[in-house]
């Protein structure tokens, strides 16, 4: 494969077969097939919605060069946009909780972002808080907005949907996690007009209690992307049987993701059991959303499931 | 039936500090009257004008209940109920 340059390159991920997680299900009519979008230049899923939002700001003549693009993210969105920044000539400035690793930060400065740290208690709402603050005091900034923005989905609905079907015809459900939202609702929509009987499956983290300090209910938050017609059902995972899946993961099929994957790939595995009970056929894709290198300090890989769980209490690991 | 309902900090004021609570009932909504009578006040948190309150997420052994049926779904013994605040991910 060829290509111009690396902003090129974005998208065409492989799809591989899990065949031991599989046999474990105890059916052969039910497969599961992991979507590797860590294969991507910066080594996430969001280089598909953050090339797209930038392409769409530039189409519209939002985006000139020497602008500054301003983006809450908890990560990987600031380091997709970091990337096509750099080449492309921008300046950014990313709003990210504190109490995310220590990798994703240097990852972000490498690439040229200038991060403004926003307080852990709260997470991404509070980071989504601080970016509409500082957003109102630079109005020449551009804000992408990820959970509102309609390229974040259309990205997924253009790429990863039609990929998907390309490489699995067969396929019965789709298991992706629920952050912004964008990948469910653009490969949701794909499947609901493409092939609508897919299942659409939300697996979505569940942190610990910090992560939850809101002062009042009226201060939560969902994405405007998000449209619940568009998946059919919701999982909250939290991160012990993510560490534990993204263990197994890494155990019988060598695949190293982050720990984000193992709370998806628990979703992949609850509806393939679910299946093979009903003695039902099932070809199940799921999202490798990145690998697991950002996240070793977290020490989500090493020594008892008990200490990796309690590790992450209060850290953002999604 | 009675089940175990786990109780998000923001609204542990209404269970005197406890992380998690019984409550009694067959449905959704029945168990959310249950646990209003023994906490008052607290119903008002969840549900408004009848469905569940836009930022509430509950959860029947870890699914959204959104997709259960809402109020009406159903809850049997040993279920595990827990009540979050919508949060950002990304």
């Amino acid at each position: 494969m060829r290509f111009d340059d690396l902003l090129a390159s974005v998208g065409g991920t492989p799809l591989v077969g899990l065949p031991r997680l599989s046999a474990a299900l105890g059916s052969p009519d039910v497969r599961i097939w992991a979507k590797l979008e860590d294969r991507s230049p910066t080594g996430s899923i969001k280089d598909r919605p953050a090339l797209r939002m930038i392409e769409m700001a530039e189409g519209e003549g939002r985006l000139t060069p020497g602008c500054t693009i301003l983006e809450p993210t908890s990560g990987n969105t600031g380091i997709s946009l970091a990337m096509a920044a750099k080449l492309k000539g921008y300046r950014l400035v990313c709003v990210m909780p504190e109490n995310t690793s220590e990798e994703r930060r240097q990852l972000l400065r490498m690439w040229g972002a200038e991060i403004i740290s926003s307080p852990a208690a709260g997470g991404s709402n509070e980071a989504v808080r601080v970016a509409k603050v500082v957003a109102a005091e630079h109005p020449d900034w551009v804000m992408l907005y990820q959970y509102g923005n309609p390229a974040n989905s259309l990205a997924h609905y253009e790429s990863t949907g039609p990929e998907l079907l390309a490489d699995l015809p067969e396929i019965t459900h789709f298991v992706a996690g629920l952050g912004t939202t964008g990948t469910l609702m653009g490969v949701g929509r794909f499947f609901r007009e493409h092939k609508s009987e897919v299942r659409i499956v939300a697996a979505e983290p569940r942190y610990g209690e910090l992560v939850y300090g809101l002062r009042n209910l009226d201060e939560g938050f969902v994405p405007e992307l998000y449209d619940a017609a568009l998946i059919d059902t919701r999982f909250s995972v939290g991160p012990r049987d993510a560490v534990r899946r993204v263990r197994e993961l890494l155990e019988l099929e060598g695949i190293f993701a982050g720990i984000s994957t193992g709370a998806i790939l628990h979703a992949a595995l609850g509806q393939g059991a679910k299946a093979a009970k009903a003695g039902e056929r099932a070809e199940i894709a799921f999202v490798v959303c990145d690998a697991g290198w950002k996240y070793l300090s977290t020490g989500a890989y090493e020594g008892t499931v008990d200490a990796a769980e309690e590790r992450l209490e209060g850290q953002l690991w999604a | 039936m009675t089940v175990e309902v786990r109780i998000p900090t923001i609204l542990r004021t209404y269970t005197g500090g406890e992380k998690a609570v019984s409550a009694a009932g067959s449905s959704l909504s029945s168990l959310i009257d249950d646990l209003e009578a023994n906490h008052p006040g607290i119903k008002g948190r969840l549900i408004e004008a009848g469905d569940l309150r836009r930022f509430v997420n509950i959860y029947v052994n870890d699914e959204d209940v959104r997709f259960l049926g809402g109020l009406e779904a159903p809850i049997s013994d040993g279920d595990q109920v827990v009540v979050l605040p919508a949060v950002a991910g990304g």
